[in-house]
This record gives structure tokens, C-alpha cells and sequence, in this order.
């Protein structure tokens, strides 16, 4: 018996029952757009994440002053005055497995081009900083060793700042005065997006460190710096790395076991890598929700194909009488289930591909479904029709050619 | 004489639980190529019963039948669906038609299960719904077609596949006396083509088409004559 009639005569008893074939299929559809939404919803979590651990640039270690080794940050931390730009130089000249080592200072201010004023964050930064956070400028060029030995005072916009002050023209060249003070821009760095914490990393103005800490923040001593970032040489030695660090400012700071050390370090790949795990556990977990909704799908199919065989004991007769053998009788049986938990797949894929599309529209979060979702999804519909098709086909198969056309 | 089918002391014993009822008590007649056959007796005296073996569908516990030749006792139930398919075709009381089913496709079903491709299938149906008068009705579904329709339809579907025997179980209990007339008158016209029927009836003047009646009682044949009526 060939496969395409096989196939016709399933279909011919699905359409004999529609409004059944149908509340038969929800289950699957249900559990199947499930699926899809789920893992739809959950890669683009991960993508998000891997976006922002990309944002940050990979293999960072952040120092920041203060002592986070007491359970959790210290009030104040942040404000300790205790890490200079001496500490990152000799990070990056005397810790092996530092490849770069940018002290950074912060504050906020208004910048204003001509009658054009913003609102934004200004930081200073040795010209590692861009290294180790791998941005590049986009048009210009970048803070150079002389601007910074200089204290020059020149700065880089980021993008939004870029375009709330100058609009669609170019700034580089042009004048602005941050915090009244005139700097002229050298460049434009790349688009950023935002940080893992949910802020515009690309509203933000770079100036050299050393002009900064002369003119835009005030310490108590010359050389202060609010954070050291730094790269390891490879993701195989930030572990290494954080503990020479340590290791070299706990000299420095002539921290003994007596004295808590004033500074403390955090591994910000680490940080997200851990999210990003979690994030892996979320969508597995409901996956594994939507998976218990396919297998009470596949009960519902079953069900209804025990119901089915009953019903056709007589057709199964005429079929056997004529020459149907066992096989051809299992086969047309696990055809209809296997076709009714496809079509379900099916139409499940669609619905949660649509339902992917609207929860990406509505709540501006990014979904992805990938080729190997909907092969799973797909996959796993067929599997579900064959595992719970076969005990009502094995059933049909085994009728008695008699009992079967003697049955009313 | 050639015999198409060949039983010889047949029986068939129905156990029910602890109790045993022998159906058929050694039953044995040749059946030749050709022949017109009519199966008479009271109900319940093994017609079915012995129809059922003839048919492949139902094995005796005891006794040996050749069909064509071939000794069908040792055969596995794949072995007897390919019987029933190629050698045997059916024609029931009930028409046992597929519902909402086109009667092409009907008349088409052996051959899907011959594993026929379905140019050859249908150019074969449309022959045999011809040769019982049923050109025009191809695509009516059972219940769009009189039961004399609906049995042609089932007579068609037991011709298709050019079977040695065709076997028939109360083909005119359900129709009324002037549609019965004109299935005989078909039976009668494929018999001359040399086509071999058994026949189960009750109804003496069914079965005076045949040209050969069986008689049954209690298990057992009382009566095998020839009517002369027929070839
Ligand atoms: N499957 C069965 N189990 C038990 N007894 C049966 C079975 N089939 C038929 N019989 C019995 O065998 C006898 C003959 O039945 P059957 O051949 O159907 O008679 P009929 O001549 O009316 O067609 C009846 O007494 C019937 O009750
Ligand atoms: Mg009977």
C-alpha cells in the first residue's frame, strides 16, 4: 500500500471529524507554541546578555576603592579616595597576566554646544580604557598617550550625546564646553547600546584622565582615580590576574592581616556569566513546563484514537476481509495520530512564533527562533503522534477480521 | 472437472469457556471452476461459519481446504490477507461499503491494498462498475446510492481484482424482492462469464439462480444436488 494513500485515507478520517480533530490537536498546538515562545523568549535573553557581556568587553576586572571582603559593600566605598593612577601603571607594567590597566574617574555635568545643552556623564580615562573596552571612535580619532600626558583638553562623545548636541552634523573639530570649561572634540565613539544594569553606555563624554582629574573632579590628593579597569591577557587568566592584582595592591596599600584592604575587585564576565546561566535555567524550566503540556497532549491523542478505533471496528473489518494486513491497519492508525500531532505542531510553531513576535513588540524585548527550535518542536510533535498513536493502532491492528464486521 | 476449492471433513469447534459447540461436524464438497453455488438452511445450521473459512477469514480446527490448489491451513494471516486480496472477493448482506467514500474508491480498495499505483487502480474500478451497471456513479457516496446500487458498488469491488471465487453471504437479505431480482440477473450474467459464486441464501427463489444447492442442518450437508437450471 502505497504511502501518499495511506496518507489520503488519514486525512479523509480527520476531516469526517473536524471540531474533534481540532480539540484533539489544541493540546499540541498549546504545548508546541509553548515550546516555541519559550525558547524564543529565552534565547533572546541569552542574546541580550552575551550583547552586554560583548558591551563591557570581555575578560574585565574592576577595582574600586573600599573593602567589599566583609560581607557585601561598605557605605562609602565608592567615595574612598584610596586608588591613584600610579596603582593602574603599576598593574599594567608589573602583573603578568594584566594586558591593560585604565584608571577612570567619574562625575556628571552639563555639556554645551553653542546654545545646546545636555545633561550627561563625564569620564576621564588613560587611553587603555578604550583597549580594554574595545571601543573604537567611529569618525576622529581616539584620546591619544600625548593628549593624556598633556592633560589636553580634548574629549569623545558618545552617540547620544553626540546627536542631542549636534544633531545630523559632524561635531569633530568643534568647540564644546563641559562644565564651562572649553574642550575641543577629536571624535565620536561606536554605538554601545545599553549596560547589563539598563543604562545608555553611549551618553557619555571621554576626556583624557589626567584632564579630568585637573579640572573636572576635585580630591584630596593629586592622582586619585574613583575606578581601575583592566584586561586580562586571556579569559583563562582573570582569575590569575584578580589575585596578582590583589596581591600587588595589598604591597602598595601596606594592607596586612590586621588591616582590611581599601580596595576590592570584581570579575564582571563572571557577574554575567552567572545570569546568563540563570537565564539558561529559566527558559529550561519552562520549557520543561510546556513539554508536561505536550505529553497531556499526547494522552488527549490517544484517547481520542482509542475512541476512533472503536468506532471504526467495522471499517477495519472491511479492510481486513479485502486484503488489509496487520501492518497496513497500524500503519493508517499511526498515520492519522502522527498527522494530527504534526498539524498541531504546526499550526503550535505558527502561533508561537506569533506570540514570540507580539511579546517582542509589546514589552521591546528581543526573541529569537532559531531553525532548531522549530526542528525540535516539529520533531517532537511527530514523536509525541508516534509514542501515543501506537497503542490504539497496535489495538486496531489486532482486531478479528469477523468480530470486526459482525460489530455494530 | 477442475475444483477451484476442495474442503474435505471440515470442522469447526467454538469454545465458550468451559463449553464446546461444533458448528461444522465434517463438512466436505469440491467446488468447480465455474460453477454457480447456493448455500441453503436453516439459521444457524454453519452457513456463515463455513463461508468464513471458504473466505480465509476463519481457519477449521479440523480438516483440510485447498483454494486454486494451494493447501490454505499452514498459511501465516499475512499469507491469508494476500488469499483473500488476489484470490477472493467478498459480497456481504450488510454492503459493508466505506462510508463517505466515493464508490470508485470503494470498488478501488483491493487494489490499494495489491499495492496498485493509482492510474492502474482506477482504470481498473471504472471497468468493474461498468460490467455491474454502475457507469455514471463513480463519484456518489454509499449513502447517496439505493441498497441495489450499494451492493453493485460491493459486487464491483469483489470483481476488481479478477478473484477465483467470489463469495457472497445473504447478498439480497437486505433488499426487497424486485432489486433482489436484478442482483441475481447480475450474478447469473458474471457466472456466464465463467466468474465462480457461492452463494449463501435462505430464500429458495434466490437460489434457484444457482446452478448447484447446498443444503446445511445442524453442521452438516443433507442435501448437494445440481438444478439443472443453470450451466
Ligand atoms: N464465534 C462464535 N462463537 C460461538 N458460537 C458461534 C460463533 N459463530 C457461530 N457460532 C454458532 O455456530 C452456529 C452456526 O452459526 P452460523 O454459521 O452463523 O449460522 P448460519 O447458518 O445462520 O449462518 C450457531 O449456532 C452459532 O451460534
Ligand atoms: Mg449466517
Amino acid at each position: 500500500m502505497d504511502f501518499l494513500q495511506t496518507i489520503k485515507i488519514a486525512l479523509r478520517a480527520l476531516r469526517t471529524n473536524k471540531m474533534r480533530s481540532f480539540l484533539t490537536m489544541l493540546g499540541i498546538i498549546i504545548g508546541i507554541a509553548a515550546v516555541i515562545a519559550m525558547m524564543a523568549v529565552g534565547s533572546g535573553a541569552s542574546y541580550v546578555i552575551s550583547q552586554q557581556i560583548a558591551s563591557i568587553g570581555s575578560n574585565i576586572v574592576l577595582i574600586i576603592p573600599g573593602s567589599t571582603t566583609s560581607g557585601g559593600l561598605r557605605t562609602g566605598s565608592g567615595g574612598a579616595q584610596t586608588l591613584s593612577s600610579d596603582d593602574a601603571r603599576a598593574i599594567m607594567n608589573d602583573c603578568p597576566s594584566v594586558a591593560y590597566a585604565a584608571g577612570t574617574v567619574r562625575t556628571s555635568g552639563q555639556i554645551v554646544n553653542g546654545n545646546m545643552n545636555w545633561s550627561t556623564v563625564i569620564m576621564g580615562g588613560t587611553p587603555e580604557l578604550f583597549e580594554i573596552r574595545e571601543w573604537p571612535v567611529v569618525s576622529g580619532r581616539p584620546i591619544s598617550q600625548q593628549d593624556e600626558d598633556g592633560a589636553v583638553k580634548v574629549c569623545l562623545l558618545g552617540q547620544t550625546v553626540a546627536e542631542s548636541l549636534f544633531g545630523s552634523s559632524d561635531p569633530v573639530g568643534s568647540i564644546v564646553r563641559i562644565k564651562k570649561i572649553p574642550f575641543t572634540v577629536i571624535g565620536i565613539l561606536e554605538r554601545k547600546g545599553q549596560s547589563p544594569q539598563g543604562q545608555d553606555q553611549d551618553d557619555a563624554v571621554f576626556v583624557p584622565l589626567r584632564t579630568a582629574q585637573r579640572n573636572l573632579v576635585r580630591s584630596q590628593r593629586t592622582g586619585i582615580v574613583s575606578a581601575i579597569i583592566v584586561k586580562a591577557k586571556s579569559e583563562d587568566v582573570i582569575a590569575k590576574a584578580e589575585s596578582e592584582i590583589q596581591a600587588l595592591l595589598n604591597q602598595r596599600h601596606r594592607i596586612t592581616n590586621s588591616k582590611e584592604p581599601d580596595f576590592s575587585t570584581r570579575n564582571l564576565s563572571e557577574i554575567l556569566a552567572v545570569a546568563e546561566q540563570s537565564s539558561k535555567a529559566m527558559s529550561l524550566l519552562l520549557g520543561a513546563v510546556a513539554s508536561i503540556s505536550l505529553i497531556v497532549g499526547g494522552i488527549g491523542i490517544m484517547n481520542i484514537m482509542l475512541v476512533s478505533v472503536t468506532e471504526r471496528t467495522r471499517e477495519i473489518g472491511i479492510r481486513m476481509a479485502i486484503g488489509a494486513k496487520k501492518n497496513d491497519i497500524l500503519l493508517q492508525f499511526m498515520t492519522e495520530a502522527v498527522l494530527l500531532t504534526m498539524l498541531g505542531g504546526v499550526i503550535g510553531i505558527a502561533l508561537g512564533a506569533g506570540g514570540a513576535a507580539a511579546v517582542s513588540r509589546m514589552l521591546d524585548w528581543p526573541t529569537l527562533i532559531s531553525f532548531q527550535s522549530i526542528a525540535v518542536a516539529f520533531i517532537f510533535s511527530a514523536v509525541v503522534g508516534i509514542f501515543f498513536g501506537f497503542y490504539p493502532a497496535k489495538k486496531a491492528a489486532g482486531l478479528n477480521p469477523i468480530d470486526a464486521l459482525r460489530y455494530e | 472437472m477442475t475444483s477451484v476449492i476442495s474442503l474435505s471433513d471440515i470442522r469447526r469447534v467454538f469454545t465458550m469457556g468451559d463449553q464446546q459447540f461444533e458448528a461444522l461436524k465434517g463438512v466436505s464438497f469440491d467446488v468447480a471452476i465455474g460453477e454457480f453455488v447456493a448455500i441453503m438452511g436453516a439459521s444457524g445450521s454453519g452457513k456463515s461459519t463455513s463461508m468464513n473459512i471458504l473466505g480465509c477469514l476463519d481457519r477449521p480446527t479440523s480438516g483440510t481446504y485447498l483454494l486454486d490448489g494451494l493447501d490454505v491451513g499452514g498459511m501465516t494471516p499475512n499469507q491469508l490477507a494476500d488469499i483473500r486480496n488476489k484470490k477472493l472477493g467478498f459480497v456481504f448482506q450488510g454492503f459493508n461499503l466505506l462510508a463517505r467514500t466515493p464508490a470508485v474508491e470503494n470498488v478501488e480498495l483491493p487494489l490499494v491494498y495489491a499495492g496498485l499505483h493509482s492510474k492502474e487502480r482506477r482504470q481498473k474500478a471504472l471497468l468493474a462498475m461498468e460490467q455491474v451497471g454502475l457507469a455514471g456513479k463513480e463519484n456518489n457516496h454509499p449513502s447517496q446510492l439505493s441498497g441495489g446500487q450499494q451492493q453493485r458498488v460491493a459486487i464491483a469491488r469483489a470483481l476488481v481484482n479478477n478473484p477465483a471465487v467470489i463469495l457472497a453471504d445473504e447478498p439480497t437479505g437486505n433488499l426487497d424482492s424486485s432489486t433482489s431480482a436484478e442482483i441475481m440477473n447480475l450474478f447469473t450474467a458474471l457466472n456466464q462469464q465463467g466468474i465462480t459464486i457461492i452463494m449463501v441464501t435462505h430464500e429458495q427463489d434466490v437460489a434457484a439462480y444457482a446452478g448447484r444447492q447446498i443444503t446445511f442442518r445442524d453442521g452438516k450437508i443433507i442435501s448437494d444436488h445440481l438444478t439443472g437450471q443453470a450451466a
